[in-house]
């Protein structure tokens, strides 16, 4: 059928592709702290030590937890196991809302005080016309 | 088969072919355009920002397609010994990278309403951009390089490093915590996305798809016409 060289040069391609696969998968284990963008709040819980770089924290804006005094914005983020206080004043993106995901950035005061600079809207992969989901909530 | 192929019957398709897939693309990118823009209902929650989806979702799903493409014509071009998949990956190569960037700017642009930021380093976008580096390698390999053996060689070895990215694009959305939603579309399981968003969807990715047939038809018309001016019959 094929030739020795061919054989060779398939079982060549192969080896390479493995261990360059192997090797990268090694690198990303071992660097998983710094490849994810965000920690859940249960995740930020168990830090040992009190981190003072900036760092960021995503779950969902927990129902009826935003409140506005001094134009300064409050709310809780929840990963429905433990939930942080968070703090912020400046701009918010459009799909912030109660009920919905997100990421704030900044800097962690205590175990359940997030005083964050910057807040990130994040949606899901759920995309449909409003007459559907109106009638799914009506179900 | 393609250690016989003649150059000149291909040719002879090479270059009609562009102007009937010219047509469709015109016909497929107007409904697909009508039909996005103007025919689908908004979302419930983005409204009229989701309709940069049927552009910035088919720009990156052809940048993933082509690349697996030039690399499985890479290495069986390696493996076999076929100068001419080494062309045809060539061919393919501008419109997928062109893809490429598209994603990565209508990304951009669609994350500052909704996400409220041009740009974060999360593990989708990051690796969506280290596709796009791979993508100028190989294109800057055809460039520097002028002797065949030595560009089939050095394409090969970029085509097989960059692969290995794609899977960590498709799968990055799953394995760490990103700032990018999850795919809406699953081939096993149900899709969560509506089916009048759906259809629009798809009818843009055939058109983007026609035209990067179009764009490899031109490409490889032009690399066909290099071999006839040298005289060789074969490759």
């Amino acid at each position: 059928m094929y030739g020795r060289k061919v054989k060779l040069r398939f079982f060549f391609v192969f080896l390479i592709i493995v261990t360059l696969s192997l090797t990268v998968f090694l690198i990303l284990k071992s660097l998983e702290e710094n490849v994810i963008y965000f920690k859940s709040p249960s995740e930020v819980k168990v830090l040992s030590e009190k981190q003072q770089k900036k760092i960021r924290i995503g779950g969902m804006v927990k129902t009826d937890s935003i409140s506005i005094v001094n134009k300064e914005l409050s709310f809780v983020i929840t990963d429905f196991k433990s939930e942080i206080n968070v703090v912020y004043s400046g701009l918010i993106p459009n799909l912030f809302e109660e009920g919905k995901g997100v990421v704030a950035e900044g800097f962690l005061k205590d175990e359940n005080f997030f005083s964050a600079t910057k807040i990130l809207a994040k949606h899901d992969e759920n995309y449909m016309p409003p007459e559907v989901k109106a009638a799914l909530e009506e179900k | 088969m393609f250690k016989h192929f003649e150059p000149n019957k291909i040719f002879s398709i090479t270059s009609k072919a562009p102007r009937y897939v010219l047509y469709l693309l015109v016909i497929v990118l107007t409904i697909g355009l009508i039909e996005s823009l103007l025919l689908s209902p908004e979302d419930y929650l983005q409204s009229h920002t989701v309709r940069i989806m049927y552009v910035h979702v088919p720009a990156a799903w052809l940048a993933l397609g082509i690349f697996s493409s030039i690399t499985f014509l890479s290495i069986t071009g390696y493996i076999f010994k076929l100068k001419n998949f080494f062309l045809i990956a060539k061919s393919l190569a501008p419109s997928g990278f062109i893809f490429n960037i598209i994603a990565l700017v209508t990304g951009s642009i669609w994350g500052k309403p909704t996400w409220g930021t041009w740009w974060a380093w999360d593990a989708r976008i990051t690796s969506m951009l280290i596709l796009a580096l791979f993508y100028l390698m190989f294109l800057m390999a055809w460039r520097i390089y002028d002797k065949k053996e030595q560009v089939f060689k050095i394409t090969s070895i970029i085509t097989v490093l960059g692969i290995i990215n794609v899977p960590i694009i498709k799968y990055s959305v799953d394995w760490w915590n990103t700032l990018h939603q999850p795919a809406s579309i699953n081939i096993l399981s149900k899709s969560t996305i509506h089916s009048s968003m759906l259809v629009p969807l798809l009818i843009m990715t055939a058109a983007f798809a026609l035209f990067s047939l179009l764009i490899f038809l031109m490409k490889y018309n032009t690399e066909l016409i290099k071999i006839k001016n040298k005289g060789l019959d074969r490759l």
